[in-house]
């Protein structure tokens, strides 16, 4: 009996025991914060408070200097309404094309046939290939510009092949800038896709192969129904991360054509620019620097939903 | 007869890739008058092409600028996305997914949704024209891939080794400085390698941010440069090859660091 009578104090006490260790813990699990404040910090304060504010300002018309209107959408109505503006986000658009489409075609057929014959020369190659990665962007324009010029390298190369009618000026070519200025992106890109399609490849389980030879299929067919499947993951990286390279292009066009001939190359980047510096039109430019960033976002969203293993 | 062809299709890319790079180097050494250099090499290479270029666009002062944003940029970024990565790896409260969320939102993130207020807002703080103007955005913007990279890091140790620690009654920090940190050298050294690149190269911040010739960084230099001596074909793959050589001897010894941080950096 009097076990009984003392027990139920035996378990009060208990009780505040663990609440007192319950709430140390808890104190316990704030500390890991305190070591993600500081890179937050800096991340919050360069990087998404302005990002807001550009947003922010983007419903206001501002010059840079004098006082600021309330416009609400109209800088977004802008951009719709403006050829100049609507090209450099159809441009950006359009790059996709040179920079993920092409270098990540290229790089699964190239992987694919690497992957089966080993070579020692390996790598040097992917030394080389790797290269155009860790270049500057800018230089990498101005070396192209040159090569483009209406005397340069590859007009001569093509004079020299019997091939001199096709020779033009290519960056002041309203047909031809584009192209020109976008096939850079698929020089960029290419070996990054092919390196990391081809690191995937090592990675594929070999009886899927066994298995697909068993059931009578050929290279190609293997290719379509075990390589391209199996490198899912591969892939959605590479056009992830070649996608927000093509939308957020702006030191190669900014060198090589300013966005000309008309708006034949122009970029968002290369707008804002000059509606900030040239035109004075700062809401403006934020609002197309918004819809940029939402629109890259919402790309990125829709690919990793697609590619995500299930 | 495949490998022939794979091997043919290698090299043929890897020759595509070296073309530009061969072509600029010999129309730097052609002699300073010629407007429209060939694809021959000069029959006697002009190397005072290289002093000219370098003192017309002050090079020295353009790498050096470069220099202190990198060496300014690297040791800050690594420190708070070691301390960060540590934070999410240990982090069991619900508000880490959030904060992985707003770290994603970054990687996609364009530079030209942030430039016009950092600068106006590097104007009013007075920092506009200055190193740090360029020094602190670059350390946030690279905070989301260091902090990730470095979280990788700590969650492919063994547990083992968190929980020895603890066992012996080590504090979060006593644990992270003398357990974890010495495992971390080579996720640092790449992380720093790439952080060093990414800031040396940089264009649109440094372009819109530094816009006083004095302290522009040597891609902004480079961008000016072709605006000015466009035509002179020579000179300006002088001033190129210039600024492309610290980083490619950077590459060229450190590329396992390289190859192997944009490879797995981008899958992760």
């Amino acid at each position: 009996m009097a076990e009984t009578a003392y027990a139920p104090r035996r378990m009060a006490v208990s009780r505040a025991g663990t609440a007192t260790r319950r709430r140390r813990r808890q104190a316990h699990r704030l500390v890991p914060l305190l070591y993600v404040a500081p890179g937050f910090l800096f991340y919050l304060t360069f990087v998404i408070a302005p990002w807001l504010q550009s947003v922010w300002i983007s419903l206001w018309e501002w010059n840079g200097v004098g006082v600021a209107t309330w416009v609400g959408l109209d800088n977004y109505a802008e951009i719709l309404a403006e050829p100049a503006l609507r090209a450099a986000l159809l441009n950006a658009f359009g790059f996709i094309v040179f920079y993920t489409v092409i270098p990540i075609v290229l790089g699964l057929v190239l992987a694919a046939v690497v992957a089966a014959t080993p070579w020692r020369a390996m790598p040097v190659i992917r030394t080389v290939l790797f290269l155009p990665q860790i270049l500057p962007l800018v230089a990498v324009g101005v070396v192209w510009k040159w090569i483009y010029s209406e005397d340069g390298p590859l007009n001569q190369l093509l004079g020299a092949v019997g091939l001199g009618d096709f020779a033009r000026a290519w960056l002041g070519d309203f047909t031809w800038a584009f192209p020109a200025v976008g096939l850079i992106g698929s020089w960029v890109s290419t070996g990054l896709c092919f390196l990391l399609l081809l690191s995937g490849i090592g990675r594929i389980d070999q009886s899927l192969y066994e298995a697909a030879k068993m059931d009578g299929c050929g290279p190609v067919r293997e290719f379509w129904h075990v390589t391209v499947p199996s490198l899912r993951r591969e892939i959605g990286v590479a056009a992830t991360v070649t996608i927000i390279a093509a939308l957020a292009g702006f030191d190669i066009v900014y060198v090589m054509t300013g966005g000309g001939p008309g708006h034949a190359t122009t970029v968002p980047g290369v707008q804002v620019y000059e509606l900030v510096f040239t035109a004075g039109r700062v809401g403006t430019a934020c609002a197309l620097a918004t819809v940029l960033s939402v629109l890259t976002c919402a790309v990125m969203y829709g690919i990793n939903r697609l590619t995500k293993e299930r | 007869m495949t490998r022939f062809l794979t091997r043919g299709a290698l090299v043929l890319a890897a020759a595509t890739v070296l073309f530009p790079f061969l072509a600029i180097l010999s129309a730097a050494l052609q002699p300073p008058s010629t407007l429209s250099p060939g694809l021959a090499w000069p029959s006697s290479p002009h190397w005072e092409n290289f002093a000219t270029a370098w003192t017309t666009a002050g090079f020295g002062s353009l790498l050096s600028s470069s220099a202190i944003v990198a060496f300014g940029v690297v040791p800050i970024a690594l420190v708070m996305a070691t301390l960060a990565g540590y934070g999410l790896a240990m982090c069991t409260l619900r508000i880490k997914g959030p904060l992985f969320a707003l770290l994603m939102l970054g990687l996609a993130l364009p530079f030209e949704a942030i430039v016009i207020p950092l600068y106006y807002d590097m104007r009013s703080f007075d920092l506009l024209n200055s190193h740090w103007a360029l020094i602190l955005p670059l350390i946030g913007a690279f905070m989301p891939f260091g902090v990730f990279w470095m979280r990788a890091h700590f969650e492919s140790l063994p547990r083992e080794l968190v929980e020895a620690a603890e066992m012996d009654g080590a504090s979060h920090w006593r644990t992270l400085v003398s357990v974890l940190l010495p495992t971390a050298r080579p996720a640092l050294t790449t992380l720093g390698l790439l952080n060093f690149m990414w800031a040396w190269n940089h264009f649109l911040l440094a372009l819109i941010l530094i816009q006083d010739p004095a302290k522009r960084t040597a891609p902004a230099g480079l961008g000016k440069f072709v605006q000015q001596f466009g035509k002179n074909i020579p000179l300006l793959s002088a001033g190129t090859i210039i600024v492309i050589t610290p980083i490619v001897l950077l590459y060229l010894f450190f590329q396992r660091h390289f190859i192997k941080g944009i490879l797995q950096g981008a899958v992760k």
